[in-house]
C-alpha cells in the first residue's frame, strides 16, 4: 500500500472527488429547485419539475452527507474547526436543507394551493441557500478563518456569523449559486418539454453569463487584492504532524503560487470558464446535453481550481497562520486513511454503477400528461 | 475551560434533536424490512391486495422517511457544530464507520428508496421487487455502522492514545468492528425497529377492522404484522443489550445505577421491582425486591456478582488519581521531554488518562487537585440512578406489554378470528405508543448511562464540547425546538390524515371510501 504522504494526497484527491460528485448530482436538484418557482408558472409545470428530480434527489444528497463523513473520519480537525467555527452558516445550511425532503414528500399530498405554494419556496430555499452559503464558505477560505488551535488542539472561532459575509465571500456564493443554477436549468431542458423547457433554456442561458461574469471577476479579485499563504519548507510531510509546529507565511499573492510553479493546474480555471461557455452555446442552440456537459464542466473546473490555489492548505486561518490546516496536518492516523482508502475503492465504483442503472431505468422527458396520469402517485 | 452552561445546553440539544430523530428510525428499519416481505408475497401470489398493501403502507412509510432523512441531517452535523473537541479527539475512529455508512448503506438506502417510490412502471415486477429488498439491506446495514460507532463511545476498543496529535488512533480496525457491545446493540436495536414497524401496522389495520373497513386488506396486513411482530419481539427481549452489561466499566456502571444496587450483594443479586432510588444517600426507598433474580439476568450465571455503586466509586477514584499522574506524564511530553523512561511510564498509566480528565471540570491543572475534588469527581462517575431505574423498567414493560400482544394477535390470526376480537383490536390500537416508549427510554438508559462520558474511560462530556458562546447554543436549540415541532404537527398531520383515509388513498377504486362513492353515483 501507499506510504503515509501518499495516503494524505490520495485523500486530499478523495474529498475533492465527494465535493465534485456532490455538486454535480444534488447540484443539478438543488439549481433546478432554485429555478422552479420561476420557470414553472402553474401546479402542473411545477411538479414536472419537481418529479424530474423525484426518484434521484434523496440518492444524490448522499454525496454530500457521504463527503461531510468522509471529512469527518479523514480531517476531523476540519471537520471540527469548520463546523464549529462557521456555527450559524452551518445551522443555516442544515435549516434549509430541511426543507428538501419534506418539501418534496410532502408538497403534493395535498391539493390545497396556499400548501402547495408553501412547499415550492420551502424547496426554492432548500436549494438556493445551500448553494449560495458553500460559496461564501469557499470564499471564506480564500481570504481565512479568524480562529486558533491552543496547546490542546482544542480550536475557537473569534469572528462572527456577518464576519464571514466580505464582499469577496458573497461573490464566490454567486459563482456557485449561478453555477448550480445554470446546471439545474440544463438538467430541466434535458427532462421536460414544452413552456417548462423553454422557460428553463432562458434561465440557463442568464445563469451561464452571470457564472462567467462572477467567475472571472473574483479570479480578477483573488489576484489583484487578496493574499493568500505559503509552507514555509521543512515539514516532514510523511510524520504524524502536530499542525501548531509548522511555519506559514502570508508571502502567496492571489494565492498564484501553485499556478505559477505548476502550469498544468491551469487548466482548472480554463475548464471553468470554456465549460460556462458550453453552457451558455448549449442553451442558446437549443441543446440540452451540450448544455449539461457544459455546466458539469463548469463545476469540476471551478472546484478545481479552489483546491488547487489553496493547496496544501484546507482551511486557512487569518488570526493565526500557524494554526491553519493543511492536508499533511489535520489528517487521520495512517491506518484510518489506509482502511478507508479501500473502503472508498470498493464501493464508489459499485456506487456509480447502480446510481447510472438508476438514472437510466427513470429516463425520459416529463411533461404535463405524465402528472395527470399519475395525480395521486407522483410528488 | 467552556463553561458548564455551554456544555449543558449543548448536551441538551444533542439529547432533544437525538431523541427526535430516534421517533422516525426505528419505523423506517421497521417498515422497509415489511414492505419487502408484503411485496415478496405479492410477486409469488400475484394477488393486487399485496400490492396495494406496499403501496399504501409504502404511502405512510415514505412520510415518516421524509423526516427521517430531515433530522438525521442534524446527526451529522451536530458533532461538528456542537461538539468540535470530542470530533478532533476521536475522529480518527469515530468518523470511520459513519464515512463508510455513507457508502456501504446509505448510498444503497437512498438512491433506491427513489424507485421503490417512482419505479413501479419502469420495472419488472422481480427487478422492483429486488430494489425493494435493498432499501430494506440498506437501511438496515446503516444502523449497523452507526451502531458500531455509538458502541465505541460505550465500549472504546481498538484505539490508542497517541501524545504527539493528542487524540485517540485507531489501532485495531477488528476490534472497532466485532466490539460485542456494538453487535449486542445492533441486533437489539433493528430488533426494535421491526417491532415498532409491526406494532404501526397491526394498530391500524386493527382500527380498519373496528370500523369494519377494507377487512381484506387489513385482515392480511394484520397477520404479516403480527408474526413478524412475535418473532422481532421476542428477538429483542432474548437478545436485549441487558447481556452487554458486563462488558467494560462505563457498562458495568449502568448496570448498578438500573438496578439501584448500591452494595455489591452476594450472587446471585436481588431484582429490585419497584422503589425510589435515592443518589444523596446512596440507598433505595420503600424497595420491593424479588431475590436472586437480578443476578441470574444479568450475569446469566448463579454465582457472579454484580457490583454495587459505592464499590464501583471506589474504584473509580483510584482510576482518577492514576490518571492524575498520566496527566502529569502527559504534560511533561508535550513540553517535549520525551525521553523513553517518561513514554513508558506514560504508557503504562494512560489508560486512566480519561479519569483524570474528570478533574478539569473542578481545576483545569488536574494535577492539584485537592480531596475533595477527587471526591466529587468520583461521585460523578455514576449517572442520575433514578433516571436510570425507572427509564429502563418504563423499556421492559412496554416491551412485555407488547409480547403479549403480538402471542395474541399471531393467536388469533392463525385461528383467523382476530375480526371478531373486539377487545384484542383496541388494545392492538392502545398499543401504538409502546414501541415508541420503549426505544426513547431505551436510549435514556444507553445514552444518559454512559454520563460523565462521552467516550467512557476516555473523554468527558464536558470537554468534548465545541468553543461556543452560551448564547449560539440556546439560539440554535430553541431554533431546532421551534423548526422541529413545526415539522412535527405537519408530519402528524398528514400521518393521521392518510391512516384515516386507508387504502382509499390510493384512488383505485377499490377500496372502503371510493366504493362508497361509486355506490352513492350509482343510486343517483
Amino acid at each position: 500500500m501507499f506510504d503515509y504522504e501518499t495516503l494524505k494526497v490520495v485523500w486530499w484527491v478523495l474529498i475533492g472527488v465527494l465535493l465534485i460528485g456532490f455538486a454535480l448530482t444534488d447540484g443539478f436538484d438543488m439549481g433546478a429547485m432554485a429555478l422552479m418557482p420561476f420557470v414553472g408558472r402553474t401546479d402542473s409545470e411545477r411538479r414536472v419539475a419537481i418529479n424530474t428530480i423525484a426518484p434521484h434527489w434523496d440518492g444524490n444528497q448522499v454525496w454530500f452527507i457521504t463527503a461531510g463523513g468522509a471529512l469527518f473520519a479523514a480531517w476531523p480537525m476540519v471537520y471540527a474547526a469548520a463546523f464549529s467555527g462557521l456555527y450559524w452558516a452551518m445551522l443555516l445550511v442544515l435549516f434549509a436543507l430541511f426543507c428538501r425532503p419534506v418539501g418534496f414528500d410532502y408538497r403534493s399530498k395535498l391539493e390545497n394551493k396556499t400548501w402547495r405554494s408553501a412547499w415550492d419556496w420551502a424547496l426554492f430555499v432548500g436549494g438556493a441557500a445551500p448553494a449560495l452559503l458553500f460559496g461564501v464558505a469557499f470564499g471564506n477560505l480564500f481570504l481565512g478563518v479568524p480562529f486558533h488551535l491552543d496547546e490542546f488542539m482544542r480550536s475557537s472561532y473569534e469572528g462572527s456569523f456577518f464576519g464571514l459575509l466580505h464582499p469577496f465571500a458573497l461573490l464566490a456564493g454567486v459563482v456557485s449559486l449561478s453555477m448550480l443554477s445554470a446546471h439545474g436549468g440544463a438538467w430541466l431542458m434535458l427532462r421536460t418539454d414544452a413552456d417548462l423547457h423553454a422557460r428553463s433554456r432562458v434561465a440557463t442561458r442568464l445563469c451561464a453569463v452571470v457564472y462567467l461574469l462572477a467567475f472571472a471577476g473574483a479570479g480578477a479579485w483573488l489576484v489583484s487584492s487578496i493574499t493568500g499563504l505559503s509552507l514555509l519548507p521543512g515539514l516532514d510531510t510523511g510524520a504524524a504532524i502536530n499542525p501548531l509546529t509548522k511555519h506559514v507565511v502570508a508571502n502567496n499573492p492571489g494565492w498564484l503560487a501553485n499556478y505559477s510553479h505548476y502550469p498544468l493546474t491551469r487548466i482548472a480555471p480554463v475548464l471553468g470558464l470554456a465549460g460556462g461557455l458550453l453552457a451558455l452555446l448549449g442553451a442558446q442552440l437549443n441543446r440540452a446535453g451540450v448544455a449539461f456537459l457544459g455546466s458539469s464542466l463548469a463545476i469540476v473546473g471551478t472546484i478545481c481550481t479552489a483546491g488547487f490555489a489553496l493547496f496544501p492548505f484546507v482551511f486557512p486561518s487569518s488570526l493565526d497562520p500557524a494554526s491553519s490546516l493543511t492536508l499533511w496536518d489535520a489528517v487521520s492516523s495512517n491506518k484510518t486513511l489506509g482502511i478507508l482508502f479501500v473502503v472508498a475503492c470498493i464501493f464508489v465504483p459499485v456506487i456509480l454503477g447502480y446510481t447510472l442503472w438508476c438514472y437510466t431505468r427513470m429516463w425520459g422527458r416529463l411533461g404535463d400528461k405524465h402528472i395527470q396520469a399519475n395525480p395521486h402517485g407522483l410528488y | 475551560m467552556i463553561s458548564e452552561s455551554v456544555v449543558d445546553l449543548s448536551r441538551l440539544q444533542f439529547a432533544v434533536t437525538a431523541l427526535y430523530h430516534f421517533l422516525f428510525v426505528p419505523l423506517t428499519l421497521g417498515m422497509t424490512f415489511l414492505l419487502a416481505i408484503m411485496e415478496s408475497v405479492y410477486v409469488m401470489t400475484g394477488k393486487q391486495v399485496y400490492k396495494d398493501m406496499v403501496k399504501f403502507w409504502g404511502k405512510l412509510f415514505g412520510i415518516n422517511f421524509a423526516l427521517g432523512v430531515t433530522t438525521g441531517l442534524t446527526m451529522e452535523f451536530q458533532f461538528g457544530t456542537n461538539w468540535a473537541y470530542y470530533s478532533h479527539y476521536v475522529g480518527d475512529i469515530f468518523g470511520a464507520p459513519l464515512a463508510i455508512e455513507g457508502l456501504m448503506a446509505f448510498f444503497l438506502e437512498s438512491t433506491f428508496i427513489g424507485l421503490f417510490f417512482f419505479g413501479w412502471d419502469r420495472l419488472s415486477r422481480v427487478q422492483h421487487l429486488g430494489v425493494t429488498w435493498l432499501v430494506a439491506i440498506g437501511s438496515n446495514m446503516s444502523a449497523l455502522w452507526i451502531l458500531i460507532a455509538n458502541g465505541w463511545m460505550q465500549n472504546p476498543v481498538g484505539a490508542e492514545f497517541n501524545f504527539e496529535t493528542m487524540r485517540m488512533e485507531l489501532s485495531s480496525f477488528g476490534a472497532l468492528l466485532f466490539n460485542p457491545v456494538a453487535q449486542v446493540k445492533f441486533v437489539h436495536t433493528v430488533s426494535a425497529g421491526y417491532v415498532t414497524g409491526s406494532v404501526f401496522v397491526l394498530a391500524i389495520s386493527s382500527y380498519y377492522m373496528l370500523r369494519k373497513r377494507d377487512l381484506a386488506f387489513a385482515r392480511r396486513s394484520f397477520a404479516i404484522a403480527a408474526v413478524f411482530g412475535l418473532a422481532s419481539t421476542l428477538s429483542v427481549i432474548l437478545l436485549g443489550d441487558e447481556s452487554g452489561y458486563e462488558i467494560g466499566d462505563v457498562q458495568t456502571t449502568k448496570l448498578a445505577a438500573i438496578e439501584a444496587e448500591w452494595d455489591t450483594e452476594a450472587a446471585p443479586a436481588a431484582f429490585t421491582l419497584f422503589g425510589l432510588p435515592n443518589q444523596e444517600q446512596q440507598r433505595t426507598d420503600y424497595a420491593v425486591k424479588i431475590p436472586y433474580l437480578m443476578g441470574i439476568i444479568a450475569t446469566r450465571s448463579v454465582d457472579r456478582q454484580v457490583t454495587g455503586i459505592k464499590d464501583l466509586v471506589a474504584q473509580h477514584e483510584v482510576r482518577i488519581r492514576n490518571g492524575m499522574i498520566a496527566y502529569s506524564l502527559l504534560e511533561k511530553l508535550r513540553h517535549g521531554d520525551k525521553s523513553p523512561a517518561n513514554i513508558e511510564a506514560f504508557n503504562a498509566v494512560k489508560h486512566d488518562l480519561g479519569y483524570g480528565l474528570l478533574l478539569k471540570k473542578y481545576t483545569p491543572n488536574v494535577v492539584d487537585a485537592s480531596d475533595a475534588n477527587i471526591k466529587k469527581a468520583s461521585l460523578d462517575t455514576i449517572p442520575n440512578v433514578f433516571t436510570m431505574f425507572w427509564s429502563f423498567r418504563a423499556m421492559v414493560v412496554s416491551g412485555f406489554l407488547m409480547l403479549v400482544l403480538f402471542v395474541l394477535s399471531a393467536w388469533a390470526s392463525i385461528k383467523r378470528n382476530a375480526e371478531s376480537k373486539t377487545w384484542l383490536l383496541r388494545f392492538a390500537v392502545c398499543a401504538l405508543p409502546l414501541p415508541w416508549i420503549a426505544a426513547q427510554t431505551g436510549w435514556v438508559v444507553a445514552e444518559h448511562g454512559r454520563q460523565p462520558w462521552s467516550i467512557a474511560e476516555v473523554l468527558p462530556v464536558h470537554l468534548s464540547a465545541s468553543s461556543l458562546a452560551a448564547g449560539d447554543v440556546l439560539g440554535s436549540l430553541l431554533a431546532l425546538i421551534g423548526l422541529y415541532t413545526l415539522l412535527l404537527v405537519i408530519e402528524m398531520y398528514l400521518m393521521i390524515k392518510f391512516a384515516r383515509l386507508g387504502p382509499s388513498s390510493l384512488h383505485t377504486g377499490r377500496y372502503h371510501f371510493e366504493r362508497d362513492a361509486v355506490a352513492h353515483t350509482a343510486q343517483a
